[in-house]
C-alpha cells in the first residue's frame, strides 16, 4: 500500500492505493467521489474519462496513480450547476447532451482546447474533438457550444 | 419560452422518494434497500398511480417511462403542467421504480410520448376533471364556471379559488383513467409545443448529475463477470492462484458462470483480466462474413410467411414493362453504448433491490423474480440514467450479474462491464438480407413490387431478451430470439397496386439479438428506397418527383416537398457520376406513425472509395410536437447515428467470438465526419403525438445509397458502405477511378 498526495481542484488529497498501476480514474471516482469523469473504454479511445492536468486534457483511464503528478482539474473543479465555467454554461445554453455520458470528455477537452485556441473555427473544434466519441449524435450541439464558449471569452 | 425546472422544488417535493430517483446532486451513499418508502399502486389504469398532490402545493408525477437521454424528463411534465393547470416548476417527477411508478411497459420503439405521454395526459385530464368537481363543491359554484391554473381551481370570472392541495393533499383520486375526460385545447397550452430547458442539463455539464455508474450504496462491493472465450463454452477449471497477488478478491463460480468481487473496483477489474480459467467447447455457428449465406441458405430454416399483400403480384408481374431486381444486406450492429452497462444489486433475506438503467424495470423485475427464484413481487428495480441505449443493450445483463454476485456474497454488488464486454456481449441488431423485384407499367408508374426478406424469427410471447449469465449459471429463464419488428418497411406506402412481402425465417441468430433503434428499418428502407430510385431512373423521372407521383396522403407529400425546399432540390434524372451526388428517401414510419423525408449530399473519393456525407436536410412530422427542442435533438441523433451505422458499423465475428470489441474495431462516426444538418419540424397540434426517437434514422442508409449512386453511377446494397465496398462496386460496374 502506498500513499499518494494528489492536487485535485486546488486541494491536496491523500489516498492509499495498493497497485501503483491503478488508473487515476478509479481513484478519483471511488476514493475522492469525484464521479464526473467516466469510464468509457479504459483504452484512451473515447475521452469520457478526460481530466485536465497542468493545462493538458489527459485520459485518466490510462494515467497510473503513480504518475498522476501536477495540478489536476476535474469537471467538478471547473464549475458547478450554480456557478458554471464558460464552457459548461455554453453546453447548458445549447442543451448539448442527450444521455450526457460523454459530456465530461467534451467539456474538459473543449476547456483545455479553448485555453490555447482563442478564436477557433467550427472545423478547428471538430478536429480538437476528433478523438472524443459521442454515441447519441449530439456532435452538432457540442460544436455550437464550443464556439459559443469561445466567443464568450 | 425558456423555463427550467427548479431543482430545489424537485428535491423538496416528496423528498424521500426523490432520493431514490437521484436525479441530481452528489451521489449519496444509501442504506439498502433504499430509503423508507411506501409501496404504491402501479396499475397504469389508475389516476393515483400517476400523481400525488402534496400539501406544499407541488405535484409528484410518477412515470413508468424513463428518460434515457431523450428529454422525456421534461416533455412529460410539459404535458402534465398544461393538462392539470400548474406551473412546471412545481412538478417533481419520479421514473421507473417498480414500487412507485405505474407499469406503463418498456420505454422502447419510440413510444415514450406516443403511449406514455398520451396515457399520462389522460390521467392528468381525469385528475383535472376530478379537481374541478371537488372545487365546485368547495366553492359552491357550477363546474362549468371553473378552470384550473397555477395549482388552483379558479372561477373563470376570478371571484373565487381553492388550491389543489386544499382540495386533495394527502388524499387519493380513486379513479380510473377516463378517455372522455375533457382535454385542453392546443390554444390553451402554456408549455406544450414550446422549448423548455431540460432539468438535468446543468448537472450533466458539471459532473453533478448522478448516472447509474456514479451511484453507490453503503457496504457495496465491486463485481465483474468473466464471460467464456467462446459462447456456450463449459467452464472446466479456475486457477485462483493466478490472482493471489490481488488483495481481497473472492471468486464466484456457479456452473459455467464465473465472476469476481472485491472491495476495490480496480482490484475486481484487474482480477477479471488476470484470472486464469480453462474452458471447453463453444463457438458461433457462422462468421460475420458468411452472415448473408447463413440467412439465405445455411442457417436452420423456419417457416415462410406472406407478411403483407396488396393486389395480385403474380398475376400483374408478367405485364410489367420494365423489371428490376436487386439484393441487399445489412450486418449485425451493436448498440455500442458509450458507457458500458452497469448496475447495483442487493439480494438478501429473500428480497432484491436492483438499481439499473433498464428500459423496462417492471418487465425485468418480473423476469428477475423468476431467474432468482423469488416469490413474485420480491424484486424492486429502480431506474437511474445509464449511457444511451438505443433498443436494449447490456443494462439488464449487468443487473442480473450484480444480482447473482450479490446473492453469492450476501452484500450489495456493483457490476460494470468493460468496453470489450459491451461490444462483444450486448445483444446486437439482427442481420438482414433482402431481395426486391419491382416493375413499371406502360405509363412509367410502379405497378408491381415484391420483397423477400431473410431474417431471424422472433420468438412469440418471449417476455424479454434472454440474459447471458442466467444461461451460464443454469438459472431458469425463457429462451428465444428478440429482434423487434424487423419485417416492416420493405413494402413501401407508395400507391402501388400489386405488392407483397414474403418473409423467409431462420430459426436462430449467430449472435444474441435485441431491437436496435428502428429495428430492421434501415435495411428495409435501404432496399425499398434505393429500388424506388432505380425505378425512377427507369421511368426517366427525377427521384423526388417520382415519389410525389406515387403518394396521395397530404402529410407524406408535405415532408417530401419541405425536404426539397430545405435542400434546394433541383430535378434531374441521370446520375452526375462526378464524385458528388445527392439522394432522397422517405418513410411513413411503420405505415402509421411518423412521416420523414430527407435529402443528403455526399462526396465520394473515387480513388480511395471513401464516402463523406456533407449535408442532410430532413423534414419530420410526428403529429403534435410536445417538446420541440427534444424532438429536434432526437432527429439530430437519428441522422448522425444513421450516417455512422450506414458508413462504418459492423459487428464482426469469427467461429469463436465477436472480434470487434473496441472503438477502433467497432468504429463509429467522429466529429470531423458529421454532416451539416438542416431540420424542419412540421407541427400538427391537432394530431396525436407519435414517436420521434427512431423514425428519422430509418431512411438514412437509403438516402446515402441514392446519393452515392448519383455521385458514381453504382448502387451500394450492402452496409456498411466501406471504402473497400465502394471500390469493389465501382470496379464491378466498370466505373473507372478518378
Amino acid at each position: 500500500m502506498a500513499r499518494y498526495v494528489l492536487e485535485v481542484n486546488g486541494q491536496a488529497k491523500a489516498v492509499e492505493v495498493h497497485d501503483p498501476q491503478e488508473p487515476l480514474l478509479y481513484v478519483l471516482r471511488n476514493d475522492l467521489r469525484l464521479t464526473g469523469a467516466k469510464y468509457g473504454c479504459g483504452l484512451g479511445q473515447c475521452g469520457a474519462c478526460t481530466v485536465i492536468i497542468d493545462g493538458e486534457a489527459v485520459r485518466s483511464c490510462l494515467t497510473p496513480i503513480s504518475s498522476a503528478k501536477g495540478k489536476i482539474t476535474t469537471i467538478e473543479g471547473l464549475g458547478t450547476p450554480q456557478k458554471p465555467h464558460a464552457v459548461q454554461a455554453a453546453f447548458i445554453e445549447e442543451q448539448a447532451a442527450q444521455c450526457g455520458y460523454c459530456t465530461n470528455g467534451m467539456v474538459m477537452t473543449t476547456a483545455a482546447f479553448l485555453d490555447k485556441s482563442k478564436s477557433p473555427s467550427a472545423s478547428d473544434v471538430r478536429d480538437a474533438l476528433a478523438a472524443n466519441v459521442c454515441r447519441c449524435g449530439t456532435h452538432d450541439r457540442v460544436v455550437k457550444a464550443a464556439l459559443r464558449a469561445a466567443s464568450a471569452k | 419560452m425558456n423555463l427550467s425546472l427548479n431543482r430545489r422544488s424537485f428535491l423538496t417535493a416528496s423528498s424521500a422518494l426523490v432520493v431514490a430517483y437521484a436525479m441530481n446532486g452528489p451521489a449519496k451513499a444509501q442504506n439498502p434497500p433504499g430509503p423508507p418508502h411506501k409501496r404504491r399502486g402501479v396499475d397504469a389504469k389508475q389516476v393515483d398511480s400517476y400523481f400525488v398532490i402534496n400539501a406544499d402545493g407541488t405535484v409528484t408525477l410518477y412515470s413508468g417511462k424513463v428518460d434515457l437521454g431523450t428529454g422525456h424528463r421534461i416533455a412529460l411534465p410539459q404535458i402534465v403542467a398544461d393538462e392539470l393547470g400548474i406551473e412546471i416548476e412545481r412538478i417533481a417527477m419520479i421514473e421507473g421504480d417498480t414500487h412507485l411508478t405505474p407499469d406503463q411497459g418498456s420505454t422502447s420503439g419510440s413510444n415514450g410520448m406516443m403511449r406514455g405521454g398520451v396515457q399520462t395526459r389522460q390521467a392528468a385530464a381525469t385528475a383535472r376533471a376530478a379537481l374541478i368537481k371537488l372545487g365546485a363543491a368547495r366553492l359552491g359554484l357550477p363546474e362549468a364556471d371553473l378552470d384550473t391554473a397555477q395549482g388552483e381551481v379558479r372561477a373563470k370570472n376570478g371571484s373565487a379559488s381553492v388550491t389543489f392541495a386544499a382540495l386533495l393533499a394527502g388524499g387519493q383520486f380513486n379513479l380510473e383513467l377516463d378517455s372522455k375526460a375533457p382535454r385542453r385545447k392546443p390554444s390553451e397550452y402554456r408549455y406544450v409545443g414550446k422549448p423548455v430547458r431540460r432539468p438535468d442539463m446543468p448537472g450533466k455539464a458539471t459532473g453533478a448529475h448522478v448516472w447509474m455508474h456514479d451511484f453507490a450504496v453503503e457496504g457495496m462491493l465491486h463485481g465483474r463477470s468473466i464471460y467464456p472465450p467462446r459462447p456456450g463454452a463449459r467452464l472446466v477449471s479456475v486457477d485462483e492462484a493466478s490472482i493471489a497477488d490481488i488483495p481481497g478478491v473472492k471468486v464466484v463460480r456457479i456452473k459455467d458462470y464465473l465472476g469476481v468481487v472485491a472491495e476495490r473496483e480496480w482490484h475486481a477489474e484487474k482480477a477479471a483480466r488476470q484470472l486464469k480459467a480453462q474452458w471447453d467447447g463453444g463457438g458461433l455457428v457462422t462468421t460475420s462474413a458468411q452472415a448473408q449465406a447463413y440467412l439465405r441458405e445455411t442457417g436452420p430454416r423456419d417457416t415462410d410467411e406472406v407478411a403483407e399483400k396488396t393486389g395480385d403480384f403474380d398475376a400483374a408481374w408478367p405485364q410489367a414493362v420494365t423489371k428490376i431486381k436487386a439484393d441487399y444486406h445489412w450486418p449485425m450492429q451493436s448498440h455500442a453504448s458509450l458507457g458500458p452497462s452497469c448496475a447495483i444489486a442487493d439480494v438478501r433475506d429473500g428480497e432484491a433491490t436492483i438499481w439499473t438503467a433498464s428500459q423496462g424495470t417492471h418487465k425485468f423485475a418480473e423476469a428477475f423474480d423468476g431467474i432468482l427464484q423469488l416469490p413474485k413481487g420480491k424484486v424492486r428495480q429502480i431506474y437511474l440514467d445509464g449511457a444511451g441505449c438505443y433498443g436494449m443493450n447490456g443494462h439488464d445483463d449487468a443487473a442480473i450479474d450484480a444480482a447473482i454476485l450479490s446473492r453469492a456474497v450476501g452484500k450489495p454488488v456493483r457490476v460494470q462491464w468493460s468496453r470489450a464486454d459491451e461490444l462483444a456481449w450486448d445483444p446486437k441488431g439482427p442481420p438482414q438480407t433482402l431481395t426486391i423485384e419491382a416493375g413499371l407499367d406502360g405509363n412509367q408508374r410502379v405497378s408491381t413490387w415484391r420483397a423477400h426478406m431473410w431474417i431471424p424469427r422472433p420468438t412469440p410471447k418471449l417476455p424479454n431478451v434472454p440474459l447471458v449469465s442466467p444461461q451460464l449459471a443454469g438459472l431458469p429463464q425463457m429462451q428465444g430470439v428478440a429482434t423487434g419488428s424487423i419485417n416492416i418497411g420493405a413494402v413501401p406506402t407508395y400507391d402501388i397496386p400489386h405488392m407483397e412481402a414474403v418473409v423467409h425465417y431462420v430459426k436462430d441468430t449467430p449472435v444474441r439479438t435485441s431491437p436496435l433503434r428502428a429495428p430492421g428499418k434501415l435495411a428495409n428502407l435501404m432496399a425499398a428506397e434505393s429500388m424506388m430510385d432505380a425505378l425512377a431512373l427507369g421511368a426517366g423521372k427525377d427521384p423526388l418527383a417520382f415519389r410525389l407521383d406515387h403518394l396521395k396522403d397530404p402529410r407524406s407529400l408535405d415532408v417530401l416537398k419541405k425536404t426539397a425546399e430545405l435542400h434546394d432540390w433541383r430535378p434531374r434524372v441521370e446520375p452526375r457520376r462526378d464524385g458528388k451526388g445527392r439522394g432522397v428517401a422517405f418513410t411513413h414510419y411503420k405505415g402509421n406513425e411518423t412521416y420523414v423525408a430527407m435529402a443528403v449530399d455526399v462526396e465520394v473519393d473515387r480513388g480511395t472509395g471513401a464516402i463523406r456525407v456533407t449535408r442532410v436536410s430532413c423534414a419530420h412530422d410526428c403529429g403534435q410536437v410536445i417538446s420541440p427542442d427534444g424532438v429536434r435533438a432526437q432527429i439530430e441523433g437519428c441522422l448522425i447515428q444513421g450516417v455512422s451505422r450506414t458508413l462504418f458499423e459492423e459487428t464482426r465475428f469469427d467461429r469463436e467470438r465477436v472480434t470487434s470489441v473496441d472503438w477502433s474495431s467497432y468504429r463509429v462516426i467522429a466529429f470531423p465526419e458529421v454532416p451539416e444538418l438542416k431540420i424542419a419540424l412540421i407541427d400538427r397540434p391537432d394530431k396525436p403525438p407519435v414517436g420521434a426517437g427512431e423514425a428519422a434514422i430509418a431512411p438514412v442508409a437509403a438516402a446515402i445509397s441514392n446519393a452515392v449512386f448519383d455521385a458514381t453511377g453504382v448502387r451500394l446494397q450492402s452496409a456498411p458502405f466501406t471504402p473497400q465496398r465502394v471500390r469493389a462496386a465501382m470496379a464491378q460496374s466498370g466505373t473507372t477511378a478518378g
